[in-house]
């Protein structure tokens, strides 16, 4: 068998999915998309600092519903990136290295990301309605 | 020196080896991690207070010094953290050398830009030469 041919691992189609490997590759997509979540900060201040036209265009783009869907979506990668960074400089120090701390602290990034991303858009919504 | 008579003789004369710069990929890339930790969450309450604001508003804030150097900071942070961190990704993933090679300095000089526009754009606003 070529190379190319053999299975890859993981092999996907068998693959059982687990928490800790789940979060981990969430972990690397978050980032990309945080990446482009931070193209989207340059483009407001570039456009905050040219004019009031370019600016209102931003405004605009970030008000429509794929605006919302961006900002929601770079909310919650910026939420998961945070808590389970935190959760990756744990284990830097050594710590929460077992199976057990390993779940605990996974389900603990999920719970976590959820409610910061909640309390961050009800209070965006409240700032938006005053 | 136990190490250096394991290897060939050709192997001592290349002298090719580790090059003694991989701690400080990762050591980055976790100062990185612990400054974006605050500087994020300011942010995330910062732009909770200006939903809906205008360019007037947006421009008094960053008028002000300290969202100014802050922002500053959290520009310089992301973008050096995203380049390390596209860069593992790139290397992971993208095995033609070539290819792999053109995306980590693309990715590295698009960072450095992007890094470059924001912070000029912060500066311009904090010492009121927008037009």
């Amino acid at each position: 068998m070529r190379s190319a041919d053999r299975p890859l691992s993981p092999h996907l189609q068998i693959y059982r999915w687990q928490l800790t490997s789940v979060l981990s590759i969430l972990h690397r997509a978050a980032g990309v998309a945080l990446t482009a979540g931070a193209i989207l900060l340059v483009w407001w201040l570039v456009a905050a600092a040219s004019g009031p036209e370019a600016y209102d265009g931003v405004a605009d783009f970030l008000g429509s519903w794929f605006g919302i869907l961006l900002l929601f979506g770079w909310t919650l990668s910026l939420f998961y990136h945070l808590c389970n960074g935190i959760r990756h400089l744990v284990w830097d120090t050594g710590h929460g290295l077992d199976l057990r701390s390993t779940y605990v602290g996974g389900w603990l990034v999920v719970g976590g990301t959820g409610v910061l991303t909640l309390i961050a858009w009800i209070a965006g919504i409240s700032s938006w309605a005053s | 020196m136990t190490a250096m008579r394991m290897r060939s003789p050709l192997g001592r004369a290349v002298g090719l080896g580790s090059a003694k710069e991989g701690v400080e990929h990762w050591w980055l890339q976790r100062i990185t991690a612990v400054a974006l930790v605050p500087l994020s969450l300011w942010f995330v309450i910062a732009i909770i207070r200006l939903v809906g604001a205008d360019v007037d508003s947006v421009r008094d804030w960053v008028g002000n010094p300290l969202p100014a150097i802050l922002l500053v900071l959290l520009l310089i942070a992301t973008f050096y953290h995203a380049s390390l961190g596209l860069q593992v990704v790139i290397e992971d993933y993208v095995h033609a050398e070539l290819a792999k090679l053109g995306l980590v300095i693309i990715v590295r000089l698009a960072c450095f830009a992007l890094a470059v526009a924001g912070i000029f754009a912060v500066l311009g606003m904090a010492m009121g030469m927008s037009s």
